[in-house]
């Protein structure tokens, strides 16, 4: 069966249990089933029983609804959503060390400027710079790093959140609001 | 008091109603299998850790209740692989419990595997006990998640520190509560009243019904409503059973090997109403060709298996009793002569029926394996038999002539197709029901697969009657090879088979060999006859082919049919 939609970025963010090998079981599964991981990013909650993990994957429609719904069925998984199907804020963080010969550090110091990036560390041949950004932005920077010469690059992975104010009823608030604890207590399985 | 993990473990067991475990000893789960004081529970010693994992695959199918099983580590869990696997994909319940080396992992020690990763891609779900005090809970969650939802082996990996350290024991849970894992039990009722209409509206509708409906316990809800709408009713491998067999509109299998006017009904139709199945590719061939001129209702408690191959009209998530329950309520309402309006359609089916019947000819001399397998089906039908198989040709006939007329009743390995099921899953089945006929139809080559559990057989005195349908090959892969090779020899054999009578002699059963088809019913007799296990090697003809077949990738319409029966005065036509 093949997607209506054609394959495209899906930003999914996963409230999972916070235990020894729930990020094995989601990186075996999208393995398993030949999806690729663009980047996965983990972090506790305000809820320390709760994790959160944040995913890039590639797919269409229909390969995005075999993903989320197999997501769904690791039990360790307590909730899925496609950040993409709402309005959200996307972040990276880089650092990436650069050539700076003397001649050029003018130029990466004004590049460095213009898209509010820090150097963090310094050589008498190399700037380290870290940056945040959305994917466009980090995109941007590292082409125009490029012609100096990138020395070697450290990403975070994706981490993204909903505009919860924006879709108030949307189950975003839920699970990717601020409170978003709260959507983990959904219902429990509850057998006598 | 304090007590030791794995006297906690027992009570926990025995909480949850556990009265068999299979398993197979070793170093770090003594305290398991032997634990100390007076229990009910009984502890079958199987030769081969696969087999003692599809023989609680056997148990669980045959009685509804999850089976257990119990293995030490290393490799007495990686030989359980297989068996997870398969009962993963035909989604039985079942418990692993596996010993792991004392407290600390990752150390490369004696015997020692990385089982929750291993397991991981072949079960449910599994659990690493770290502390003594979690075993209760963890042991309510564990047979829990293998029954409820969409049922699946999980495992337990009980590290021999836990079992040995001694706590308080507080009591077995009264409830669970995961919040990652709530199945959809209730459908939705919106959907249920489309698929009503639909139903309500179709004029060559079909029913096509999968391994769902046994485990779900909703094969009275089925009948009722074939009942009701009086709609042609096709069963999976799977499903076989749901449906008595002598229902008028009961279709036989459909798939790859199925029959031909099932699978006709398929293409033909103008709504399938598919439950409990999963449109595996040896159902649909080719996926994207399958139900495109049709509407499809899906029920299934299995989200991810909505939409997975096939596109559906009408999905509905949930329990296949509960949402079937429902349905029929909304389909008494329906003002419809529904026998009236599908007399065309039954005609239909009764024509193809009559135009490409399933036959065989069982001339003088040589034993048709068609033949053999129809008779053993035949002549047991009144004692209401649970039946076993292996995996490949003797499956496929087995499943055509298959007669029976309850739930729980037929044990095959469908979506792994693991050769050797056959012997432990009947074992699986006699221990639950040690008075009941339970027979297993295997073949030559995958009874050798797990022999070794004749033993066990005779040790704990189980009946089971084991009938290897001898064609000295592989029978399904000789039969493909011959579809696509010229090669000879062919990969798949002749190959030497042992003596199968004197082998059951060997190992302290029975053996009975037919050669002729004048003896074919006095030996199965003779065998049904003999108490104890026994092993009946009928020696069948070697180059019979399996037909109906869809060659594999191929479209449904691309059926290859039986060829017309030459006319021959000594033939006997048997459908």
């Amino acid at each position: 069966m093949k997607g209506q939609i054609p394959p495209r970025r899906h930003i999914l963010t996963l409230l999972v249990e916070n235990q020894v090998g729930v990020l094995a079981r989601i990186a075996g599964l999208i393995a398993a089933k030949g999806y690729n991981i663009d980047s996965v990013s983990v972090g506790e909650t305000m809820d320390a029983s709760v994790s959160r993990v944040t995913l890039v994957v590639h797919g269409d429609d229909w390969v995005m609804e075999q993903v989320l719904k197999q997501l769904n069925r690791l039990i360790e998984v307590i909730k899925v959503v496609d950040l993409t199907e709402e309005e959200f804020i996307e972040r990276e963080m880089i650092l990436v060390r650069v050539n700076a010969d003397p001649p050029n550090r003018a130029e990466i110091f004004r590049i460095a400027d213009i898209f509010r990036a820090k150097v963090v560390d310094l050589t008498h041949r190399t700037y380290t710079l870290e940056a945040t950004g959305d994917e466009d932005k980090i995109q941007a920077l590292l082409e125009l790093l490029r012609p100096f010469g990138i020395k070697e690059l450290v990403r975070t992975g994706l981490i993204a959140i909903g505009r919860v104010s924006k879709t108030p009823s949307s189950k975003l608030e839920r699970v990717a609001g601020g409170d978003g604890e709260e959507g983990a207590k959904k219902s429990p399985a509850v057998a006598t | 008091m304090k007590i030791t993990g794995a006297e906690i473990l027992l009570k926990s067991l025995v909480e949850e109603g556990v009265t068999t475990i299979f398993g197979h000893p070793g170093g770090v789960i003594l305290h398991g299998t032997d634990p100390p004081g007076d229990h009910p529970i009984k502890y079958i010693l199987c030769r081969h850790e696969q087999v003692a994992t599809h023989a609680a695959e056997g148990y669980y199918k045959a009685t509804g209740r999850t089976g257990t099983v119990m293995v030490s580590s290393g490799s007495g869990v990686t030989n359980c692989v297989t068996a997870l696997t398969d009962a993963l994909v035909d989604s039985m319940a079942i418990v692993v419990l596996t010993g792991q080396l004392p407290a600390v992992m990752g150390w490369d020690a004696s015997q020692e595997a990385d089982v929750v990763g291993t397991a991981r891609g072949c079960t449910k779900h599994s659990f690493v006990v770290f502390k003594t005090e979690e075993i209760p809970r963890i042991i309510k969650e564990a047979y829990f998640i293998a029954r409820s939802g969409r049922p699946g082996p999980v495992l337990v990996d009980l590290p021999e520190a836990v079992m040995a350290d001694c706590v308080a024991y507080t009591g077995h849970p009264k409830s669970v509560a995961i919040r990652g894992y709530n199945p959809q039990m209730a459908g939705h009722p919106g959907q249920i009243k489309r698929a009503a209409e639909l139903i309500a509206q179709a004029r060559r509708p079909v029913i096509y019904g999968g391994g769902g409906i046994i485990h779900a316990d909703a094969s009275e809800e089925l009948h009722e409503l074939v009942e009701i709408t009086q709609i042609p009713t096709t069963l999976t491998l799977m499903g076989l059973g749901a449906l008595p067999t002598s229902h008028p509109l009961w279709l036989g299998m459909l798939g790859m090997h199925g029959l031909y006017w099932a699978n006709r009904c398929l293409i033909d139709a103008d709504l399938i109403v598919a439950i409990g199945s999963r449109f595996d590719d040896r159902v649909t061939g080719k996926a994207c060709d399958f139900g495109t001129q049709c509407k499809i209702i899906h029920v299934d408690i299995d989200p991810t298996s909505i939409q997975k191959h096939v596109k559906v009209d009408v999905p509905i998530v949930g329990d296949v009793r509960c949402v079937l329950r429902e349905l029929n309520k909304e389909l008494r309402k329906v003002e419809r002569n529904w026998a009236r309006d599908f007399e065309e359609w039954h005609g239909q089916i009764e024509a193809w029926k009559k135009q490409h019947p399933l036959r065989y000819e069982q001339r003088q001399g040589v034993i048709k394996p068609q033949y053999a397998i129809d008779m053993i089906l035949r002549l047991t039908e009144e004692y209401d038999p649970i039946i076993a198989t292996g995996v490949g040709q003797h499956q496929v006939w087995a499943a055509q002539f298959y007669r029976g007329r309850k739930p729980r009743r037929w044990l095959s390995s469908g979506g792994l197709g693991t050769m050797g099921y056959g012997f432990p899953a009947a074992l699986g089945a006699q221990a639950a029901f040690p008075k009941g006929l339970v027979l297993n139809i295997d073949g030559d080559g995958g009874s050798q697969v797990t022999l070794s559990e004749l033993s066990t057989l005779v040790d704990y005195k189980l009946p089971v009657k084991t009938f290897i349908i001898n064609n000295r090959c592989l029978g399904m892969v000789r039969q493909w090879h011959q579809r696509v090779s010229t090669h000879q020899p062919l990969p798949a054999g002749p190959m030497h088979q042992p003596d199968f009578v004197k082998l059951a002699e060997a190992y302290g059963a029975v053996g009975i060999r037919i050669e002729r088809p004048e003896d074919v019913k006095a030996g199965i007799e003779k065998a049904i006859n003999t108490p104890g296990p026994v092993v009946v090697d009928v020696v069948v003809e070697r180059e019979e082919n399996c037909l109906p077949a869809i060659p594999a990738g191929a479209a449904i319409t691309d059926i290859v049919r039986a060829p017309a029966p030459t006319p021959d005065k000594s033939s006997q036509a048997w459908h």
